[in-house]
């Protein structure tokens, strides 16, 4: 086994496809949080294999989406600054900020650099004592292990020239926001499968039974996903409401214990502004007060800084699963990932992407 | 950003430090260097799912074909109630 090609599989996707027309009986919403699902889906035409009355929503699972305008202009503002050396992830080089983007301060001669890793800035830092390495440390509780350590890391080695410009989401928050919101319409989750390795899915029972949801923790092969929905409809055509792991082979309950204690030794929950959606409370990560010392925002005076969101732009309402991104009167037209208006255009994993890319109709 | 990806672990460096355990590791050929910190059981020849440069998690193998097996039983299924009917 490689545990992909075999995931793959057409014959074993249209068995599972059949199997899902047979219990379906009712019109069903189902959200797959993780934008990494979004892009499988819309790829691999797993829509197009369901029932009708099925419908998935998009949700906002995806970090470069909903990291906040404000944090981007935050960004600009430090990468554009003499004495710094900006390192990032390479798809937030691209989000439009309030009046440019990352890719613009290198291009005007900013020392702006693509890193893969958060270890990567650190040995950047440690090369040039001279010069402020600033991370931006972007992500769900996927990337948070990485950051944590990273930072964790620079304290023991005395690093003091490195700090981490902090954008950390927390999944279960959002889908609280999406499911306590009036206009919700989702019915059944599929859990993000690799926010659950880290995190385990225990944060998951009083949701699904405070809102009577299924939430089905899922792969991102199309055969996990077919599985994921399959589980999720069976629930819901019986009326129950249980935390189901589709993902076995790589999630567990309890999570990873190794990460966690990282995790939590770096950061604590705080509140966070999500592009487009707005304030949530407790839904992000935020540094602990012994590592303070590596908050970019805090070093370079920017905390106070409130940037508005525009209005043209509805990925809010597509993150929220309100809207499909055929829905934007932008789409395609004056927005396209060369020239993206909002971030849902930038990344692979934003919605409005996908669907350029694999629906352009 | 979040796609994480099961690569195949070829070697470890043990550097003494758990923390900082780095591991040779293919993605169906190509091999990066992957920091082992958070999977201290993982080793020589086992899957695991790597995100920014970290595997967060082994795969477990056991668990891997119960995809299949999950469609094979509720194919059995099916196919007892056609067999009713
Ligand atoms: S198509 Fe562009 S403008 Fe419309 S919602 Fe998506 S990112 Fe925003």
């Amino acid at each position: 086994m490689k545990f992909i090609d075999e995931y793959r599989d057409p014959e074993a996707a249209k068995r599972y496809s059949e199997l899902i027309h047979n219990i379906t009986t009712k019109k069903w919403n189902i959200m797959e949080v993780c934008g990494g699902q979004t892009h499988a889906i819309v790829k691999f035409g797993i829509d197009e294999l369901l029932p009708k009355g099925i419908n998935l929503i998009h949700g906002p699972g995806c970090p470069v989406c909903v990291t906040s305008l404000e944090l981007i202009d935050k960004s600009i503002e430090i990468a554009s600054r003499e004495e710094v050396i900006f390192c990032s992830f390479g798809d937030m080089l691209r989000v439009p900020g309030s009046k440019k983007d990352l890719l613009q301060v290198k291009a005007e001669g900013g020392d702006v650099r693509m890193t893969y890793s958060p270890l990567d800035s650190l040995k950047i830092a440690k090369d040039n004592p001279d010069k402020e390495i600033v991370f931006f440390a972007v992500g769900f509780e996927t990337t948070a292990p990485a950051n944590a350590m990273a930072v964790y890391q620079a304290k023991v080695q005395g690093i003091e020239n490195f700090s981490i410009l902090v954008s950390h989401v927390l999944v279960p928050p959002a889908m609280e926001a999406i499911l306590s919101s009036k206009h919700n319409l989702v019915q059944g989750f599929l859990a993000a499968g690799h926010v659950c390795a880290v995190m385990g899915y225990n944060e998951y029972f009083p949701l699904a039974e405070k809102y009577k949801v299924p939430i089905v923790v899922t792969g991102f092969e199309p055969l996990d996903i077919l599985q994921g929905i399959y589980m999720c409809i069976k629930q819901l055509e019986e009326g129950r409401h249980e935390v189901e792991n589709q993902y076995s082979r790589v999630v567990n309950k309890e999570g990873n214990s190794t990460a966690m204690e990282i995790i939590n030794r770096v950061f604590k929950i705080g509140s966070r502004k999500w592009r487009g959606i707005g304030e949530i409370q407790d839904s992000g990560l935020v540094l602990q007060d012994e590592y303070i010392n590596y908050d970019a925002s805090l070093k370079f005076g920017l905390a106070d800084m409130v940037v508005e969101e525009p209005k043209e732009c509805i990925s809010g309402l597509i993150l929220q699963g309100l809207k499909k991104p055929f829905e934007c009167e932008a789409f395609a037209k004056i927005c396209t990932p060369e020239r993206p208006l909002g971030a849902t255009m930038v990344s692979s994993e934003g919605a409005c992407a996908a669907y350029y890319r694999y629906r352009k109709k | 950003m979040c796609l994480a990806v099961p690569g195949k672990i070829l070697s470890i460096v043990d550097s003494g430090d758990v923390l900082s355990r780095i591991g040779k590791v293919s993605f169906g050929g190509i091999v990066k260097d992957v920091n082992l910190a958070y999977t201290p059981e993982a080793k020589v020849d086992d899957y695991v799912i790597v995100h920014v440069g970290f595997a967060l998690n082994t795969v477990d193998e056991s668990e891997a074909v119960k995809v299949f097996e999950y469609l094979k039983a509720i194919d059995g299924l099916e196919e007892l109630e056609n067999e009713e009917q």
